[in-house]
């Protein structure tokens, strides 16, 4: 028996429900199978990385808190994927947010009290803008590709931010780290550990949703990314608009760097390349682009990372064990995405292929 | 001429071929025969049919019905392998070759008996000497993207050679030479036949056929018109007329030739080639009137597109100038020609006409998004996006199960509809349409052409451009022809005549006729 | 320390840490050039690493090792070609979701396959056997390049898998179609080659050479498990690639600057001397300098069609019946 894949006529609305849903089903199975390889009850694991992730209050804070920045790179690398530009520089756009903020913070001491915060956070996002754009103008004057271009910048900005927290801004004591940024300038909490990083992010979210789906440029971005010749045809400029979506993404993975810092870390140390960027791409892929759903996808894949944390300690199993969760719901995600548009057929005597 | 034929088993024999795909007929109960050490020329136009046909004979089609026979045997050919190995080989339009690999490499590239590692000075000596023998000037090792097109095509015939190909498959192999090559071309063709070798040859060139072919058969609409000796041609007025027919199909309501003051113009526009060898705009010069249709013929592949992207922005124009109502719009970007008024129905409507993804309503408001009708400040207004998207789905019976339907799972005729709709409406007075009823059944056909005629009758100036010369006659006031680049002659659709144009798209010099 | 003594041990350091790399750049390149963007290398390597490691700390049979290690990088690469090929997912989301399983499940099961005593953890636990450096009689004595021949078995290895890499690109009929696969898959399908068996198969192959890279650093290198031991080097594996044109023959090259531009840094804080150039940028240079040439070429050959060095259908699917 021979398989073919034939495209549909509509896509199936059918399988962009079931698709998903199957795909959580299937990687919760195999989740569970290479538990039970490693001696460990899945039933009882998946429960405690609940309980770690909404047992209770604090845990919930924790989530949170976690799902902010993620968020945050969710939606950056969603507007560049909008258009097509694999962005997967966020990591780095990120850490140039932390740097720029880290800048302020540090050495930007004539200024009233009341201002570091905010002015360290428009630095942040500049720094990250900038990092988005260089790639950006890279593509769209020259046809640099952006996918290795993008990667290669994460690694330049990880590597200078290390340079500056072990040398050039390294706190005169301990081995490593800015020093830390004052107290005054923190970005205060609203509940237990969830910090106003929320409101950032929830507005943007409206601010990106509204600007993506309802203003004359976010259509001209959907065109851009769905059929750029078309879009050029209709005098859509295709090199603005990747320049300035790029601005925009890294300006937001910026701001995610810059939010962190200020109310977390507090300083730019080792860790800086925490994995935001990159769990963002998977993020805004799964979330169809959509800064809604972006919010959901967020949560969840906070929630994999704090339950994984949890594991440790109630039932010492290893924390990786999230991140094993957050590989294998992709990949049956990636396989099942192709019946929304295609669907199975047997080949038999009668069904010729035809080249 | 060339000399006589041996009377043997035909090499080829096609007998009653019949091809459907969605909507189209392309072949319907067409025989062929090529005789050993014949050179037989398919005549037609685009879309007629003939490079079906040959894909079917190397097996990149399968015929619905009908049987093909090779030296007398039925056939079975699923594949360019089994066509291969029945030694008949096909040099497409699209050479098919790995640009940064070397002649020697592309030529042996799959086959199946090399051993692990390819012998290659005994390979590059066997393709030097086909390279001898048939005058094909082909150098091993070359890189394919350092070569000139005519270059890559004696590679590709080499390819064919080398692989033992008997009966070559030539299609419009003289469309991207110069008149010198395609001579080369010809005593390269002659060299083989004198060795026993068969050949057929797509094309739509008049002056070809005669030089080239021992034997022409000319297809039209899917239909095998006519097969003749070459030299049973008293005159290429015939061919034209076998090639293009008379008969017009239905005719259109037209107002009164009422011309106005000249819109779009053009001015000795030239685009050089990246190659460095024939321009691909060269000189090319015309005027078009409020209240006039200019059609542009000639078969695809001269210079229509890429005259149209100059004329919409799309392509940097060498020199010469562009003007809309007496301005320079020469070199100016897209959106400012948009804003001078000018409408463009693109050649490629999948590609560039509509974005497939998006729904029918907004490729409707593509051209007004940005304007107070359908926007307020920069938000585009959903609930006047969606009453505007209704009317024109209405106005231009655009069948599409809702305006939020993705434009790609609309019919060919509809997506055409589509892009009618929101040009014609969005029309500031200059409409650039690009083979617009190409792909399109009668019906969808007819509403296209009647659309165009409704725009030049309120007094807008349309360039038509179509590989249909009946299309033009029924529907411009003016035609102009063009060849490689160039506007052989503009004449006055009343005074035109079938034959003459038909040469004049075949480079005949206007002079000449 | 003498100058001879310094380089010497700069190149000892730089073969050492260049033989991971080499094995991983190397399968890359191979699979880019069918066409196939794998952005897995980091977990792919991170299990080979993993499962070498565990195999050869349960086993003490160091061949084995090597062998599970290669299969379980063919196996997750299969994976993405699978999902890349016929399920024609997005290949940069697949590679980066192999990444995240890799890298997951290594951390994952390096701490429940050790000992009990160890708390199931397999850091810290020591190999019954290692791959050690052999040294040639003679050869190794001789200053600087003798640290050629006073390496492990698998860069042995290397010295002729490397050249047999480029002659297999370039010279055989499999590295003809190969190539043919990435540049102009349109071609190699009419010309009967079937494009997706090659990029299954090219693609299974570069994950097994990650697989085997991802093991000499836990049983050569660091003769140990660390979680997370690979530390980026899958990435740098993507620069290594771009910085070697997509040419196996010039694989080396990149390996050997990279290698000695992190080798460099360690030598010359243990040799003690006082860096005018802070190390960290010796850390990130490498993939500003890949950044730098990857723009000029593109710039440079913007003109000319599809001269580019990377595969013309890199990350494109193809599929026949596509329109």
């Amino acid at each position: 028996m021979r398989f073919a894949l034939e495209k549909r006529d509509g896509k199936s609305r059918k399988m962009t429900i079931l698709v998903p849903i199957f795909s959580l089903i299937i990687s919760f199975l195999l989740g569970a199978i290479v538990l039970a390889i490693s001696n460990a009850n899945p039933i009882q694991t998946y429960g405690a990385m609940i309980k770690g992730a909404f047992g209770s209050p604090t845990k919930i804070q924790y989530t949170i808190a976690k799902s902010i920045p993620l968020l945050l790179c969710g939606l950056a690398v969603g507007i560049a994927f909008r258009l097509k530009f694999w962005n997967i520089g966020a990591e780095g756009q990120y850490v140039s947010g932390v740097i720029g903020i880290t800048w302020v913070m540090q050495f930007w001491t004539f200024l009233p009290q009341w201002a570091y915060l905010p002015v360290g956070i428009v630095m942040g996002i500049l720094f990250g803008a900038f990092w988005g754009g260089i790639p950006g103008v890279l593509k769209a004057q020259w046809g640099v590709d952006e996918t290795l271009a993008t990667l290669m910048m994460n690694y330049i900005a990880i590597g200078f931010a290390e340079y500056l927290y072990f040398n050039a801004w390294k706190a005169p004591r301990g081995n490593m780290g800015t020093v830390r940024y004052p107290e005054f300038a923190w970005l205060p909490k609203i509940w237990g550990k969830v910090h106003s990083g929320v409101y950032f992010a929830l507005i943007l979210v409206v601010v990106l949703w509204f600007v993506l789906y309802k203003t004359r440029w976010g259509f001209e971005l959907n065109m851009i990314g769905k059929n750029q010749r078309a879009a050029r045809c209709q005098g859509v400029s295709i090199k603005k608009n990747i320049i300035l979506a790029m601005l925009l993404s890294g300006g937001i993975a910026g701001l995610a760097g810059a939010i962190d810092s200020a109310a977390v870390t507090h300083c730019l140390t080792k860790g800086v390349n925490s994995g935001y960027g990159f769990t963002g791409i998977i993020i805004a892929w799964m979330a169809g682009l959509n800064p809604f759903v972006s919010i959901f996808i967020a949560i969840i894949m906070a929630a994999l990372e704090t339950g994984g944390d949890a594991l440790q300690i109630t039932l010492k199993l290893p924390s990786a064990m999230g991140e094993v969760l957050q590989g294998l719901i992709l990949i049956p995600l990636l396989a099942g995405s192709v019946f929304t548009e295609y669907k199975l057929i047997v080949l038999t005597k009668q069904k010729e292929e035809v080249l | 001429m060339h000399e006589n034929i041996t009377d043997e088993t035909p090499v080829v024999r096609m007998v009653a071929i019949t091809k459907h795909f969605p909507g189209v007929l392309a072949n319907d109960q067409v025989n062929l025969t090529l005789r050993k050490g014949e050179v037989l020329a398919l005549l037609g136009e685009n879309g007629a049919g003939k490079s079906t046909l040959m894909n079917m004979l190397v097996g990149l089609y399968r015929p619905d019905s009908g049987e093909i026979y090779i030296n007398g045997k039925l056939a079975d050919i699923r594949s360019p392998q089994d066509s291969m190995a029945l030694g008949v080989g096909m040099i497409h339009q699209e050479f098919m070759l790995v640009g940064n690999m070397s002649v020697a490499e592309n030529i042996i590239l799959g086959m199946k008996d090399l051993p692990f590692v390819p012998p290659l000075s005994e390979i590059k000596k066997k393709i030097t000497d086909l390279s001898k023998r048939y005058g094909l000037q082909v150098y091993p090792d070359k890189i394919i993207q350092d070569l000139s097109v005519g270059e890559q095509q004696r590679v590709e015939i080499l390819k064919l050679l080398y692989r033992g190909a008997e009966i070559l498959i030539l299609d419009e192999p003289t469309a991207v030479l110069t008149p010198g090559e395609a001579r080369d071309l010809n005593e390269i063709i002659k060299k083989m036949l004198s060795e026993g070798k068969s050949a057929i040859f797509i094309t739509h060139k008049m002056d070809e056929v005669m030089e080239f072919s021992h034997t022409v058969q000319v297809l039209r609409r899917g239909k095998s018109v006519n097969v003749c000796p070459t030299n049973s041609i008293k005159r290429v007025q015939d061919l034209a007329n076998m090639m293009v027919g008379r008969d017009i199909l239905f005719s259109l309501d037209r107002g009164p030739y009422n011309p106005g003051k000249i819109m779009l113009e053009a001015k000795n526009l030239v685009i050089q080639s990246l190659q460095g060898n024939k321009n691909v705009l060269d000189h090319v010069s015309f005027a078009i009137r409020g209240g006039e249709i200019l059609g542009v013929a000639g078969v695809a592949g001269n210079g229509q597109q890429q005259l149209t992207e100059a004329l919409t922005g799309l392509m940097h124009v060498s020199s010469g100038q562009v003007l809309i109502n007496g301005e320079d719009y020469t070199n100016k970007t897209p959106l400012q020609v948009i804003r001078s008024g000018v409408s463009h129905i693109p050649a490629d409507r999948g590609r560039m006409g509509v974005v497939g993804d998006m729904s029918v309503g907004d490729n409707l408001s593509m051209k007004k998004y940005r304007t107070n009708e359908l926007s307020n400040h920069s938000i585009i207004k959903r609930s006047w996006v969606r009453l505007f998207a209704d009317k024109l789905i209405e106005t231009f019976v655009i069948k599409t199960p809702s305006q939020d339907t993705s434009v790609k799972f609309l019919s060919g005729g509809n997506i055409q509809k589509t892009i009618l709709a929101r040009e014609i409406d969005s029309c500031g007075g200059i409409l650039i349409a690009v083979y617009p009823s190409r792909g399109l059944d009668v019906g969808a056909t007819e509403a296209v052409r009647q659309n165009i005629i409704k725009q030049r009758d309120k007094g807008n100036a349309v360039l038509l451009v179509s590989e249909e010369l009946e299309e033009l006659l029924m529907v411009a006031d003016k035609i102009a022809v063009m060849f490689e680049g160039r506007i052989m002659d503009i004449v006055d659709v009343k005074d035109a005549k079938t034959e003459e144009l038909g040469m004049l798209m075949a480079g005949v010099e206007r002079r000449d006729i | 320390m003498n100058f001879l003594d310094f380089f010497t041990r700069l190149l000892a350091v730089t073969l050492a840490m260049g033989t991971s790399l080499t094995y991983a750049t190397l399968g890359e390149v191979y699979t880019q050039k069918t066409g196939v963007l794998n952005l897995g290398m980091e977990g792919i390597m991170l299990m080979g690493a993993l499962s070498g490691f565990a195999t050869a700390y349960s086993t003490g049979n160091l061949v084995l090792a090597l062998v599970i290690a290669m299969l379980v990088g063919g196996l997750f690469s299969f994976i993405h070609a699978f999902l890349c090929i016929t399920m024609r997912a997005n290949q940069v989301v697949s590679g980066l979701s192999i990444t995240m399983l890799g890298t997951g499940l290594a951390n994952f099961l390096g701490q429940r396959l050790g000992p009990a005593s160890n708390n199931f953890n397999l850091a810290g636990m020591n190999l019954p056997s290692k791959f050690n450096n052999i040294s040639i009689p003679g050869l190794s004595n001789i200053p600087v390049l003798g640290a050629l021949f006073d390496v492990s078995i698998l860069t042995y290895a290397l010295y002729f898998i490397l050249p047999f890499a480029w002659f297999f690109m370039y010279k055989t009929k499999h590295g003809m179609v190969v190539r043919a696969v990435g540049e102009n898959p349109r071609t190699a399908a009419s010309m009967g080659i079937s494009v997706s068996k090659i990029r299954y198969l090219y693609t299974t192959i570069g994950g097994m050479f990650a697989g085997i890279g991802g093991a000499c650093l836990s049983l050569s290198f660091t003769p140990s498990w660390n979680e997370g031991m690979t530390g980026g080097k899958g990435w740098i594996v993507i620069a290594l690639v771009i910085f070697a044109t997509w040419n196996p023959g010039k694989v080396v090259i990149g390996t050997l600057i990279f290698g000695g531009i992190t080798s460099l840094q360690f030598s010359l804080q243990a040799a003690g001397f006082k860096m005018v150039i802070p190390t960290q940028f010796l850390g990130f240079s490498p993939y500003l300098i890949t950044l730098v040439v990857l723009s000029a070429m593109t710039i440079i050959n913007g003109k000319k069609k599809g001269s580019f060095a990377a595969p013309a259908a890199l990350s494109t699917p193809f599929a026949i019946d596509d329109k």
